[in-house]
């Protein structure tokens, strides 16, 4: 009997070629534009995040400027006198350090925390760079550059240059390009590094580098930790911050904070540290998912529509089934059926298509930009996408088949008959 | 002799656009291998009467019994399988199936019942066509053929499966004199052959070639008539 069902099912569809062919490129066309918007936006989603990633640590410990400094009188008042109340008026730091105390501790520990696959210590000062009159201010940080390269991928990031050469030059330094691009300074050149209490250093520019971030190549500058704390006259055990690599990056808010209360420093993950960005990537996603569902409903409602005009269309012939015994489940089978092979096909062409087309964008060249490192536009292929869009597609064209058929089904076939 | 078909105090109203009575205490009763035909004028409730026969229409008052079968109050389920199994319904306008060939056309309902193997069927089928004298049509599309073409097609697709009744609503209604003259041998030949019919016609000569002849007039039986049977 399903057979009989099926039968007039596709009969029918073949009968109307042209009315089928549209009706499956109406799927087709939602289910190709959702696979297209939903890797394009999550690629870009991705490639931000990567971005984000390659230039801030997942854990970042420093020693945070306290506005607290009740302890500097209390040595004075409370030890010798007993309840004794001393009022300070509007306190003034006095004597920052902006150092880390018993760094070796902290790292040798840190290395032995099972959630921790990687540190680097760190001394970051602000500075001003001098090239003949050109003075800017930014941040120059000392690192270790061997362990510099376990946390994020620096070398491939290079516009010029290679962060090894920093081991083999006297004074080396890397350069933000877009730092580099103001003071228009090259490879080879030397720029001058100013602290705010004055002292000064000369350096040879050996690289300049390119996350892709504004925030970062406009100021940033990568040297030796030793050029560093000879520029700030500091000691070879003067770190300001640790740089921590996790095993998994989606415990760094829990793991940063029992860092703070272990360390007594301040512990910062990466969310926070880019809070702005993954605002955006939030407002990113939900637009991504609107706009592909509006996308699919849109292409349902073609489907919707398509089936409801078919069945109008096929009013008489129902009435003719009915009266020679078809039952109403028999119809609904009948134009289910019909449905269901419009939205399979569909699905199929639609994934082909969606596919193809994200291909193509993924190889469209991206304008180059000083600002964003991309070759291409980011596409991210991901299986998960092509699933989803087939299982909405189903569902989308079941229920646009299943309203009208469940009409069909109840029809009066006298009321047809009878004209 | 055995009823085939018996109605009783059948009450039937359209309520739009006002309140009408279209059927008032029908009563009436078929017998086997006879040949019944319902004339009267337009409006008169006599193809009303017989869609409630067919069972096509349920929205009515008094009982309905076919074959020993009470069809009153069955689910529209039942009434199709029913109606499948037992009712062989003919048109005024054909009411084949456009994109389906002929041959297809007359296997559905067959198909439907599904009792018999499909090669069955597609022997019988062609069997019924040949009797129509529509055999050689067999293989062409339903919608390929003319009117009166159509209307044998449909007979041998109410044919198909051996019903215990063929209703007809106006069969000769849509059609030229020559193919009226055909579709009137056929009926005639299905009556020789012991066929239960009851058909609404205006054709006076249709009527008088039947076995009996029911005229109604606003909604009730005017009058029955014995007619000789033919020859």
């Amino acid at each position: 009997m399903q057979g009989t069902n099926l039968d007039i099912a596709k009969i029918q569809l073949l009968s109307r070629k042209r009315q089928t062919a549209i009706a499956i490129l109406g799927v087709t066309f939602g289910i190709a534009m959702f696979i297209l918007m939903i890797s394009f936006m999550k690629g870009t989603n991705e490639f931000l995040l990567e971005a984000m990633l390659s230039s801030t640590p997942d854990i970042h410990i420093f020693n945070d400027i306290k506005t607290d400094y009740s302890h500097s009188i209390t040595d004075e008042y409370f030890d010798t006198v007993p309840h004794h109340l001393a009022i300070v008026h509007h306190t003034r730091p006095k004597n920052i350090h902006k150092n880390l105390k018993q760094v070796n501790e902290i790292i040798t520990d840190l290395k032995n925390n099972p959630a921790v696959t990687a540190t680097s210590p760190l001394v970051s000062s602000h500075v001003f760079f001098n090239c003949g009159p050109v003075q800017l201010n930014g941040v120059v940080e000392g690192v270790d550059i061997k362990e510099q390269a376990q946390l994020y991928d620096l070398a491939n990031k290079m516009r010029t240059g290679n962060p090894d050469n920093l081991l083999s030059a006297d004074n080396g330094i890397l350069l933000g390009q877009g730092l580099a691009d103001k003071l228009n300074v090259q490879m080879g050149n030397s720029v001058t590094l100013y602290t705010p209490s004055g002292k000064f250093m000369r350096f040879n520019v050996v690289g300049t580098f390119q996350f892709g971030i504004g925030l970062v190549d406009n100021i940033k500058a990568i040297t030796n930790i030793n050029n560093v704390q000879q520029l700030l006259g500091q000691d070879h055990g003067y770190i300001t911050d640790i740089q921590v690599k996790l095993k998994n990056i989606r415990e760094a808010g829990k793991q940063a904070t029992l860092f703070e209360k272990r360390y007594g420093y301040k512990a910062e993950d990466w969310k926070s540290a880019n809070s702005s960005l993954m605002a955006t990537t939030v407002v990113r996603d939900v637009l991504t998912y609107v706009v592909s569902f509006a996308l699919l409903i849109v292409a349902g409602f073609g489907i919707y529509n398509i089936m409801n005009m078919t069945i109008m269309s096929k009013m008489k012939d129902i009435a003719i089934l009915k009266a020679q015994g078809f039952t109403g489940k028999d119809i609904i089978t009948i134009f289910l059926s019909q449905s269901l092979i419009i939205g399979v096909i569909g699905s199929v062409f639609g994934i082909i298509a969606g596919f193809l087309l994200s291909y193509a964008v993924s190889r469209i060249p991206f304008p180059p930009s000083d600002l964003v490192s991309l070759k291409f536009f980011p596409v991210l292929f991901e299986w998960r996408f092509y699933i989803l869009a087939v299982g909405f597609g189903f569902i989308t064209t079941l229920i646009a088949g299943l309203m009208p058929a469940i009409k069909a089904s109840k029809l009066d076939p006298v009321a047809i008959l009878r004209g | 002799m055995k009823e085939i078909l018996k109605a009783e105090n059948l009450h039937k109203y359209f309520h739009d656009p006002d309140e009408f009575h279209v059927t008032n205490n029908i009563s009436l009763a078929v017998n086997e291998s006879e040949f019944v035909t319902l004339i009267g004028k337009s409006g008169c409730g006599k193809s009303t009467l017989l869609y409630l026969l067919a069972t096509l229409d349920t929205d009515y008052k008094g009982r309905i019994q076919i074959n020993g079968t009470t069809v009153t109050g069955m689910t529209q389920n039942e009434l199709a399988r029913f109606r499948n199994e037992h009712i062989g319904f003919i048109f005024q306008f054909h009411f084949l199936l456009p994109e389906f060939t002929v041959l297809h056309n007359v296997m559905l309902p067959a198909l439907k019942l599904n009792k018999l193997d499909i090669g069955t069927i597609e022997n019988n089928a062609v069997d019924k066509l040949d009797q129509m004298g529509m055999k050689s049509y067999a293989l062409k599309l339903a919608s390929k053929l003319s009117s009166g073409q159509q209307q044998r097609v449909a007979i041998a697709r109410a044919l198909i499966n051996t019903p215990s009744i063929i209703m007809a609503d106006e069969p000769t209604g849509n059609l030229d004199s020559v193919n009226t003259g055909i579709i009137f041998d056929i009926f005639k030949n299905l009556a020789q052959q012991g066929n239960s019919i009851i058909a609404v016609t205006h054709d006076k000569d249709f009527a008088a070639n039947s076995d009996r002849t029911i005229e109604m007039a606003d909604g009730r039986i005017h009058q029955s008539i014995n007619n000789q049977k033919p020859v």
